[in-house]
């Protein structure tokens, strides 16, 4: 009989923890590579039309007439390594929240991934894992894009890299967390409304925050991005960052780790009641 | 890891055994002290009412619901401490789908068995087996999401049973199917259950039940209350044959001091009385022989719906 479809001879060893978070980031893989195409011509496109419109366009007015502070560096170079890590938040963000509701909610994978031998730890460092790879792309991908407009050297364009690619790591984790605790689907237009593009536009991407009101510069410093456009402005033209680097670092980190073990808890309680 | 064959505590042999077992959420008690066991080779079914606690069981011996109060042991192992190597050997079908939809039909075999750390070309091999008993080979490049509900049932089944699982789970496999569909999965079960394959589902249906059940226990507010095969409990809980009678509204206070006399006892229901006898159609003359008129009569087997509305008071699909 030709369906006979039990006691065939399958290998049934069970996997190891880190193999099991590496079949995540693997699974992943193969659902992006269905849309791998639109996904990679925009990720080269973002950053030159931003680095087109803002760096050479505005940038132009801002260089003749500006009378701010940047450290004496042209405006687009200003703008550079702080778009992309601000970039990377945004990517880092997307693959935080609708991916980790749907999985919950919507197509309920992470349901189904659950059923198998894969436990929750490993389930989300895998998507962490996977998010990592998706920041880098956005990041190495701004980084081709500013050495070929000539804005940043190589060296420079790789310096800034590793912060940006941190920042946008930790956002993945901190929106986790959150958008895994989300009852409906409200909450994720509202987290990018209110939070996320806030962020992109006023942590010292676009400009210092000193330019801001002396009330509401503080509240600018606090943001994760803040943090993370700080250290690669400061890495990519080797300059002092605002605060120490560490705390920087610090600040980065601490967003990483707590919303990783916070989507621990959160991933069990409603994946595994 | 231990082969298929071992045994479970203190030598039961049983795959699933249940002592006790508990689960609260808050102040709500959904499974409230049960004791089952389920032997290799068995199908075993869970049957009861939307809400009596079936699903959280099933979740508990799927190892991804932290046991409560009591014991359970699945495939000899504690759920608690061997979670992935418990569920390394389970098949688990849900109730509610969670395919990967962006991914084609036998891609989401191959990420499947992936996490089960099965070799590619192992995995693809057992795709096209599991694809033709699910009748879906001719849909294996075609992505998930226009397939019918009873395709996307029919590969869910095909992937579950990706690792050759010792315990295939099975929670609600027919509801919210269309008829046909329905008898296309009972079918597959039917044979995966001839090829020896242990199946253990939850079941508001009585039909489904009694198709698919070696044994089983009706489930009713977290509690066993019935245990057995279908055809012991009907034995046990109910008569033969029932009488369903219809009557229009006028006629039914005057009916039922009469109809009492007919059989074992009676059933009002909202829209009509079921008479329980051992023989439904010398019942049936009888109404007609006294002048009662009603509106509609029915001759049936009892089946499992009367066992449990008689256990209940209540009806399993309102």
């Amino acid at each position: 009989m030709a369906s006979t479809v039990v006691h065939d001879q399958v290998a049934a060893r069970p996997p190891s923890a880190p193999s099991r978070v590496w079949r995540v980031v693997e699974a992943n893989a193969r659902v992006y590579k269905r849309v791998w195409r639109g996904s990679v011509a925009s990720t080269f496109l973002i950053p030159l039309l931003y680095l087109a419109a803002m760096g050479m366009g505005l940038g132009t007015l801002v260089d003749d007439t500006g009378t701010g502070d940047l450290d004496g560096l042209r405006y687009i170079e200003f703008l550079a390594p702080g778009l992309m890590a601000a970039a990377a938040m945004q990517t880092g963000a997307g693959e935080g929240s609708f991916v980790v509701f749907a999985g919950i909610k919507w197509r309920r994978t992470y349901h189904a991934i659950l059923s198998t031998p894969v436990t929750v730890p490993e389930l989300v460092l895998g998507h962490l894992g996977w998010a990592g790879i998706r920041v880098l792309m956005t990041t190495g991908a701004f980084a081709v894009v500013s050495v070929v407009l000539g804005v940043l050297s190589p060296v420079q364009a790789l310096a800034a890299v590793l912060p940006a690619t941190v920042t946008g790591i930790a956002f993945t984790a901190g929106v986790t967390a959150y958008s895994s605790n989300l009852d409906d689907d409200q909450g994720l237009p509202a987290l990018f409304r209110f939070g996320i593009v806030p962020m992109f536009l006023f942590s010292g991407t676009f400009f210092p925050v000193s330019q801001l009101p002396d009330w509401i510069e503080p509240l600018a410093a606090v943001t994760p991005l803040w943090h993370g456009v700080e250290l690669s402005r400061a890495w990519a033209f080797g300059t002092a960052p605002a605060w120490p680097v560490v705390l920087h670092v610090g600040v980065l980190v601490l967003v990483l780790v707590m919303g990783t073990f916070l989507a621990f808890r959160t991933f069990a309680t409603k994946l595994q009641p | 890891m231990s082969p298929s064959t071992d045994s479970g505590p203190a030598g039961s042999g049983a795959l699933v055994e249940a002592r006790g077992l508990t689960k609260r959420f808050g102040d709500f008690t959904a499974v409230d002290g049960i004791d089952f066991e389920v032997q290799p080779g068995e199908s075993f079914g869970f049957l009861g009412p939307n809400g009596a606690g079936k699903s959280s069981i099933m979740r508990m011996i799927a190892a991804v619901s932290p046991v409560t109060e009591g014991n359970l042991t699945v495939l000899g192992m504690s759920p608690a401490s061997d979670g992935p190597a418990i569920r390394a050997r389970l098949g688990v079908c849900p109730q509610e789908d969670s395919l990967d939809q962006e991914l084609s039909v036998e891609e989401n075999l191959l990420v499947y068995g992936r996490y089960f750390n099965m070799p590619r070309d192992v995995i693809r091999k057992r795709t096209t087996d599991l694809l033709e008993f699910v009748q879906l080979h001719e849909r294996a490049k075609d992505t998930v999401e226009p397939l019918s509900g009873g395709m996307k049932r029919r590969l869910t089944i095909a992937r579950s049973l990706i690792n050759d699982p010792d315990l295939l789970l099975l929670d609600e496999p027919t509801t919210g199917l269309d008829p046909q569909a329905r008898h296309v999965l009972w079918d597959r079960l039917y044979r995966l259950k001839q090829q020896g394959v242990t199946l253990l589902l939850t079941t508001h249906y009585m039909d489904e039940a009694e198709q698919l059940c070696d044994r089983l226990v009706v489930v009713d507010r977290g509690t066993i209350v019935a245990a057995g095969s279908p055809r012991d409990l009907i034995a046990e809980h109910s008569s033969r044959e029932v009488l369903e009678l219809r009557f229009a509204e006028d006629d039914v206070a005057g009916a039922i001091p009469q109809l009492q006399q007919l059989g074992d006892r009676i059933e009002e229901l909202p829209d009509r009385i079921l008479v329980y006898t051992a023989d439904a159609d010398a019942a049936s003359s009888v109404v007609y022989d006294t002048g009662m008129r009603p509106t509609a009569v029915v001759t049936r087997r009892s089946t499992l719906e009367d066992v449990f509305l008689r256990l209940t008071g209540r009806q399993l699909v309102d």
